[in-house]
């Protein structure tokens, strides 16, 4: 009687769904705390950048400080070394990237998990470095004035820009070399070698098989470390120089040395929006990679 | 392999290192060798000393130290939380754009307009900040929240979805999901963003140089306070401690890292 076993009805008790809460309440707290102790700060330097002292709102204190001569050298100061040290880096970056990547040697792996270590120290102390090699009583000039008796050593160029140049070259490649590490790794070793079976040599190999690939890292890195230089203060402030003033350090001393607050907002709305247009700039070329690589992948 | 000919592979090397070594490996070893020397007007520096250090450890420097590494633990603990926090709800959320934008912000600002705002909005009641610890651990915070916000956002995107569905379809509620589920497969990444942010705040100045009050002063601040009176060789020494303590955090932390990857 096959027929006459009934199965018991089996009743699962369906949890009720839990009624969720929606996401943009649960994003409200961060956001909050972000407003208060960052965009909220940020409104107030605006704020009194056209507040002047006297009441009333004007953008008085702008012509004032665009008049201002030490505000134009700090802007071009800030510009050009911006401009050079990304240059730098650039170009040195993708050399040492290029030969860690595809020409090997051996402890070229640890190599590459020391930059990890490299940028996460302060800035500062590549210059406070750079002062004993190159500064008045330095390996360098020790160097020469032990090899031609002379009194004084030939390099004295730490309190220029050249000198905020060399350590923000040498502070910020390591920037550059970390996005390109990544990007060479995607490339497929036999591309190389089928374009070297077929009589490309190594300069021409990197230019029409390796550099297309790495444009996109290339152009997101460079623009990082634009962004980063505008901003830098730390090794522009070691070198002590006088003479090399940059936006932040205009910031700095208007505001700290001055106490002049009013002018001290102007000069960083000046330099937020220069930094603010970059990095806009940044993340739309990642965001385009970012695209390209998940149609690609 | 992009050069086959050994010489030529040989000079490709020897060009690397003669660029690698001064650039990157030079700065520490110099630092570190200034910090045991008197003076250093040749090749090689002169008259080791252990003074600098002795100076190093005295009870101001350890003060400075600890308010470092005090500073660096409370603002990397709240960079932590707004940023995973931040990450969590955005993931999967309409305003993902919105929210990922905003915490990325305060990369793009210039540290020392950070510290000039902070200054600006918490100057008068009824948030009088200005002078207290906490407005330099506010700074820190704001600064490193970005990269806490960006690792673990990074992290979300590639966790597994699967293991939250089958917890869910089990009928975990998703609070649990959160605590048992998906944190702890963050694990990784978070004891990382940890370790960075740490590593970060340890080394800031230019927001610091802003806003410290005279009886919290963090390392950075003594160090450039000893090289601006031309005590160059203790502020070496000052920089071989700050570099020690912040390496030393960050082999703790990826020790952590690999004890969670392994379980």
């Amino acid at each position: 009687m096959a027929s006459g076993v009934r199965l018991p009805l089996v009743r699962v008790a369906v949890p009720a769904r839990p009624r969720r809460i929606p996401a943009w309440v649960l994003a409200l707290p961060p956001v909050a705390a972000l407003g208060v102790v960052f965009l909220h700060p940020l409104a107030l330097v605006l704020w009194q950048s056209v507040s002047p002292d006297g009441g009333g709102h004007s953008f008085s204190a702008y012509g004032e400080v665009f008049a201002q001569a030490a505000f134009r050298d700090a802007l071009r100061n800030t510009v050009l070394i911006a401009a050079g040290s990304t240059a730098g880096s650039l170009l040195l970056g993708f050399a040492l990237a290029l030969v860690i990547a595809f020409v090997p040697f051996p402890g070229g792996k640890a190599i590459g998990r020391f930059i990890d270590v490299f940028l996460s120290f302060p800035s500062f102390l590549i210059t406070l470095a750079l002062l004993f090699v190159y500064g008045t009583a330095g390996i360098a000039n020790g160097l020469w004035t032990g090899a031609t008796g002379a009194a004084a050593g030939p390099f004295d160029f730490l309190h220029t820009p050249w000198g905020v140049l060399l350590a923000e070259i040498t502070y910020f490649t390591p920037f550059v070399m970390r996005p390109l590490l990544g990007a060479f790794a995607q490339i497929d070793p036999a591309q190389l070698d089928v374009a070297a079976s077929l009589g490309a040599r190594a300069p021409r190999i990197v230019r029409q098989v390796i550099l297309p690939e790495a444009l996109p890292s290339l152009a997101a890195g460079g623009s990082l470390v634009l962004v980063m230089c505008l901003n830098e203060f730390g090794i522009v402030l070691f070198t002590g120089a006088k003479e090399v003033t940059t936006l932040p350090v205009l910031v700095y001393g208007k505001a700290i040395l001055d106490g002049d607050y009013a002018g001290a907002c102007v000069v960083a709305v000046v330099n937020i929006a220069l930094s603010l247009a970059l990095y806009g700039l940044y993340r739309t070329l990642t965001h385009r990679i970012d695209g390209a690589h998940r149609a690609r992948t | 392999m992009l050069v086959h000919s050994r010489r030529a592979r040989r000079a490709v090397h020897a060009a690397f290192l003669a660029l690698f070594l001064p650039v990157f490996a030079l700065p520490f070893l110099v630092v570190l060798a200034a910090s045991l020397a008197t003076r250093w007007s040749g090749v090689l520096p002169a008259g080791a000393t252990l003074e600098h250090y002795r100076a190093a450890t005295d009870a101001d420097a350890l003060d400075a130290l600890t308010t470092s590494l005090l500073t660096a633990l409370a603002a990397s603990a709240a960079a932590l939380v707004t940023g995973t926090w931040a990450a969590l709800a955005a993931k999967g959320s309409r305003a993902r754009r919105v929210i990922d934008l905003l915490f990325m912000l305060p990369v793009a600002v210039p540290s020392v307009v950070i510290g000039l705002s902070l200054l600006v909005a918490f100057s008068k009641p009824p948030l009088l900040l200005n002078g207290t610890p906490t407005i330099v651990v506010l700074a820190h915070a704001v600064l490193v929240t970005s990269f806490a916000h960006q690792a673990v956002s990074a992290a979300l995107d590639r966790l597994d979805p699967a293991y939250e569905q089958a917890a869910a379809s089990l009928g975990a509620s998703p609070l649990r999901v959160l605590l048992r589920v998906r944190l702890p497969l963050l694990l990784p990444s978070l004891s990382a963003a940890a370790g960075l942010c740490f590593a970060l705040s340890m080394g800031e100045l230019s927001a610091t140089i802003m806003l410290y009050p005279p009886d919290w002063a963090p390392l950075p601040v003594k160090i450039f306070a000893a090289t601006d009176r031309g005590a160059l060789f203790s502020g070496a020494a000052l920089a071989v401690v700050l570099m020690a303590t912040t390496f030393l955090a960050l082999l703790a932390v990826s020790r952590i890292r690999t004890r969670a990857v392994h379980r």
